[in-house]
């Protein structure tokens, strides 16, 4: 892999995170976070979805009337994402019941289609494949960091599983019921963008 | 062809709709019978839930076949309807959007070890959309056996909060009728003063922080739902008295 290639990758994770840097995809940042789980399994999901739509658009890209093709990009995600929701509600009925209208939230998360927009209409297969990837993982591990810190904090558990042990309770602890509530989402991503900033400072505009 | 002409333009939506619909229509058709009877059996596996026999979604259908031996169909004046198939054709939300005569409400009777359970289907609405569950009753009509609830959106870690079990535990043995048997329901209520529910004959639960409406939509779908079988109830606690 090329290192411009390797920078598809890379760079989504930090310099050009689509979360605390894009600020996009705020919206799923902010309702999905409360559970680890759920944030795993809508990064996975999100990750199908972007790779799947970026090849077919790049693969299109050259036949794509170019006044339709915000149109011609949501029909590509949206039938993506109902073509997955289908196949699980199949096959893996548990899953789909778990993620219920997370599946169709992908469609409006803005990182898909500007990701197309950016992207895959103007760039090869293999590469839209990667940056898709890139942009998924991205968006992932902030929202599963954000999600950690949510649901240990707010419920005292990781994974739905309890991890502060009862004596703390006993001792007069008490959950902060504030972090599962959307505007604490808000606040973590931007406590996350002030640390990244702070040790990448290339990030800061200059005044 | 010109890629920026109309007449490309148009050919190019054109096929594009066509093939995205021909695909979408394949799968939705292809898989809709693997779909269908994960939905069966999952109504099986929740109606069992309540009555306390929890099984996989692939052994219910057999369970259920041996310990559901009464499927009834109630009208609102007390009988029952006996022309409806009330597993697969009676479909809450649909009946609910009926002229009060026309409506028939489930019932379902579970004989588990020559104990009786009614097993009542409940629907409403919670804060963006229906939630729904099944409550089944003890012999006496009054005492809560089990409860389950289910949602189609309801926000994850608040509202949805209602399908766990720490939940749906607080509803086991709660009166729903009080003593001169009028209809109280199960209040999901903010202000319980009885967070360990010790006190089972308060018609109260303790609600959910943040769920606030999808907490009051259980309190109202539990109630209203449950005004349908009163006149049914009252001939069933009148054919027993004249039992005994």
């Amino acid at each position: 892999m090329s290192n411009k290639n390797r920078a598809l990758l890379s760079d989504p994770m930090d310099d050009n995170n689509p979360i605390t840097v894009q600020v996009l995809g705020i919206c799923s940042a902010l309702a999905i976070t409360v559970q680890l789980k759920a944030a795993i399994v809508m990064s996975i999901s999100v990750m199908a979805v972007m790779a799947a739509s970026n090849v077919i658009i790049s693969l299109l890209r050259d036949l794509i009337p170019n006044r339709i093709r915000i149109i011609v990009q949501l029909v590509v995600v949206a039938a993506m994402v109902i073509l997955v929701d289908q196949v699980l509600r199949a096959y893996a009925y548990d899953v789909s019941k778990e993620l219920s209208i997370f599946i169709g939230l992908i469609i409006t998360n803005c990182i898909v289609m500007g990701r197309l927009e950016a992207f895959a209409l103007g760039n090869g297969v293999w590469r839209s494949f990667l940056d898709g990837i890139g942009n998924a993982a991205g968006y992932g591990w902030i929202l599963i960091l954000v999600a950690f810190f949510r649901e240990l904090l707010g419920s005292g558990k990781l994974g739905g599983i309890q991890v502060i042990p009862d004596f703390i309770y006993e001792m007069g602890y008490v959950d902060n019921g504030l972090m599962l509530l959307s505007p604490m989402a808000l606040i973590t991503v931007g406590i996350i963008i002030w640390i990244q900033r702070s040790r990448n400072r290339k990030l800061i505009e200059q005044a | 062809m010109n890629r920026d002409s109309n007449l490309y333009t148009f050919l190019f939506a054109t096929i594009m709709v066509f093939v995205v619909a021909t695909v979408l229509a394949f799968t939705s058709q292809s898989l809709k019978d693997l779909q269908s009877e994960n939905v069966r059996k999952e109504k099986m596996q929740n109606i069992l839930s309540t009555v306390g026999i929890i099984i996989d979604r692939d052994g219910a259908e057999e369970l259920f076949d041996k310990y559901i031996d009464g499927q009834l169909a109630v009208k609102n004046d007390g009988s029952i309807d006996t022309s409806v198939d009330v597993f697969n054709n009676v479909k809450l939300s649909l009946e609910l959007k009926k002229n009060p005569k026309d409506q028939d409400f489930p019932l379902y009777v579970a004989n588990i070890e020559s104990e009786k359970f009614y097993i009542i289907p409940v629907r409403g609405n919670g804060l963006w959309n229906a939630i729904y569950g099944y409550i089944s009753l003890k012999e006496d009509l009054n005492t809560i056996k089990g409860v389950v609830f289910d949602h189609v959106g309801e926000t994850a870690g608040l509202g949805a909060e209602i399908t766990q079990d720490w939940f749906v535990e607080r509803f086991v043995d709660e009166k729903l009728f009080d003593s001169d048997n009028n209809l109280m329901g199960i209040k999901v209520s903010k202000t319980n003063n009885d967070p360990n529910n010790s006190d089972k004959n308060d018609h109260e639960v303790d609600a959910i922080s943040g769920a606030t409406i999808t907490g009051d939509g259980v309190s109202d779908m539990i109630k209203e739902r449950l005004e349908h079988y009163i006149p049914y109830f009252n001939t069933l606690r009148s054919n027993s008295i004249a039992l005994n």
